[in-house]
């Protein structure tokens, strides 16, 4: 990444290097090099939500959108323009301040979390050593906004969206939390680097072999992290409408489910990287390693999001609470130990 | 090595800044029409009896502290994971006793019925 931002300043305007000081220059280098991570983003993120009308449209028989532009390819913009134009209301008795933080506060660091997603050996924005802790960091300050949307829209229905969506989420990180511990049990490092590349080998490497509960948990944890269905109570659009953001509107709301998506994005590629092996080829003798391989993988997780949808029935807020405190934490637990057991005796080729 | 961290803090402003900009992007762009009935809290069509800061389940907060216990458990477990290859079997039964101290109050935590929601 230094190369490219060193390939920036020497493309700038000899004017420019020569009146910019040079933390200037280090400054827009690095906002122009997060915007090439983000733009990318917020396309898929379009594309996204208008994949997940199709796939759910075509798994219930009917089309899906397909008036806006060919095949209904332009809907996602259709939709954002829409959304810009609609008012913004803010209800007479919310706290005006923290209403209108809200959805910054959930977008900001699901967003912040690419910051140190690796796509190959060598692109990656900032590689930290402590890649995977900044990781459940901010996907942990998600909640933050979503319990100040609730609390300050002063709606009862946000408030009750607000509370079953921070207890689900904190729940369910526990079991997310000890999944992580098992991938580094496994990689021995923090950086998302390191973890994929002690992945090498061929499919039989990949830490989904060993670690498979905690695979299963971690991806299962995730979707009950985004709150999306089948754990999709906090909006439980059909009791208590749409959850924490009832009172949000025009844009305000674009922004909640913009960070909502990402978040979903992210979970899919998280689970390809510390899984799957990421951007490593399942038979490195047949074809090389790529980062068209860290899409697919990611593009089948995020499939998977979808199809969880259009499949099963909500759960039940008990239901939900039972599954992620009596079932998953205890799986994660015995694994855990299991594993410690498994490394200490050097098992195969995954801990040697 | 904390050079690394700076690009992060500046990514943390751009996505910062991005967030609100859509929101004042979406208050230039759409109307301002404000009234009564339309500023109202959402409550099935009827005025709100009372405010909606109402009581809740104390579940909730309990849900709170347990993830609390948990979460900086979690925190433990991490730098341990990192080095275990090289802490042998001394750091293997150490954690392998201080997770089972925490199964043992996980255990006293169903049984008494904290993980019960009906």
């Amino acid at each position: 990444m230094k190369d490219i931002i060193a390939t920036f300043v020497s493309y700038l305007p000899e004017w420019m290097q020569y009146f910019w000081p040079e933390w200037f220059q280090y400054l827009i280098s690095n906002v122009v090099l997060a915007l090439i991570i983000l733009l990318p983003l917020f396309i898929v993120v379009a594309y996204y939500t208008f994949a997940e009308r199709k796939v759910i449209g075509y798994m219930q028989i009917r089309v899906g959108p397909n008036r806006v532009g060919p095949k209904g390819l332009f809907q996602p913009f259709a939709d954002m323009f829409k959304l810009m134009f609609k008012e913004i209301i803010i209800p007479t008795n919310a706290n005006r301040y923290l209403f209108l933080i809200a959805p910054v506060l959930a977008f900001a660091p699901a967003m912040a979390a690419w910051a140190v997603i690796p796509f190959n050996d060598t692109l990656v924005f900032s590689d930290i050593n402590a890649g995977l802790l900044y990781i459940l960091a901010m996907t942990s300050l998600g909640v933050y906004g979503v319990i100040i949307a609730g609390w300050a829209s002063n709606s009862k229905y946000a408030l009750l969206g607000a509370m079953r969506s921070a207890a689900q989420i904190v729940a369910y990180e526990i079991a997310m939390g000890f999944a992580l511990v098992g991938v580094l049990m496994a990689g021995g490092s923090l950086n998302l680097g390191d973890i994929v590349n002690s992945q090498a080998g061929s499919v039989y490497n990949w830490f989904f072999i060993p670690l498979f509960p905690l695979f299963m948990v971690y991806f299962i944890a995730g979707v009950a992290e985004t709150n999306r269905a089948p754990f999709d109570v906090a909006e439980g659009e059909s009791e208590i409408v749409a959850g924490f953001h009832v009172e949000y509107s025009g844009m305000t709301f674009a922004v909640f489910f913009l960070g909502e998506y990402a978040n979903m994005i992210l979970i899919s590629l998280l689970t390809s990287l510390l899984f799957l092996g990421g951007w490593l080829s399942p038979f490195p003798s047949l074809m090389g390693d790529s980062i068209l391989w860290l899409f697919l993988k990611t593009g089948f997780f995020m499939l998977l999001f979808l199809w969880f949808r259009a499949t099963f029935p909500r759960y039940r807020y008990d239901q939900i609470m039972r599954l992620g405190w009596k079932v998953l934490i205890p799986v994660t637990i015995v694994w855990l130990l299991v594993e410690g057991i498994a490394v200490y005796y050097k098992v195969g080729p995954w801990f040697a | 090595m904390l050079g690394n961290y700076l690009p992060i803090l500046i990514f943390l402003m751009v996505t910062t800044v991005m967030g609100s900009a859509f929101i004042i992007l979406g208050k230039l762009l759409g109307p301002s029409r404000p009234d009564a009935e339309k500023n109202s809290p959402y409550e099935c069509g009827f005025e709100a009896f009372e405010d909606s800061r109402m009581k809740f389940d104390v579940r909730y907060y309990l849900v709170a502290i347990l993830f609390i216990i948990f979460d900086l458990e979690i925190a433990f477990l991490f730098p341990w994971a990192i080095v275990l290859d090289e802490i042998g079997t001394f750091g293997l039964v150490s954690m392998a006793i201080f997770l089972g101290v925490l199964v043992i109050g996980f255990i006293y935590e169903w049984k008494r019925g904290a993980l019960e929601w009906e």
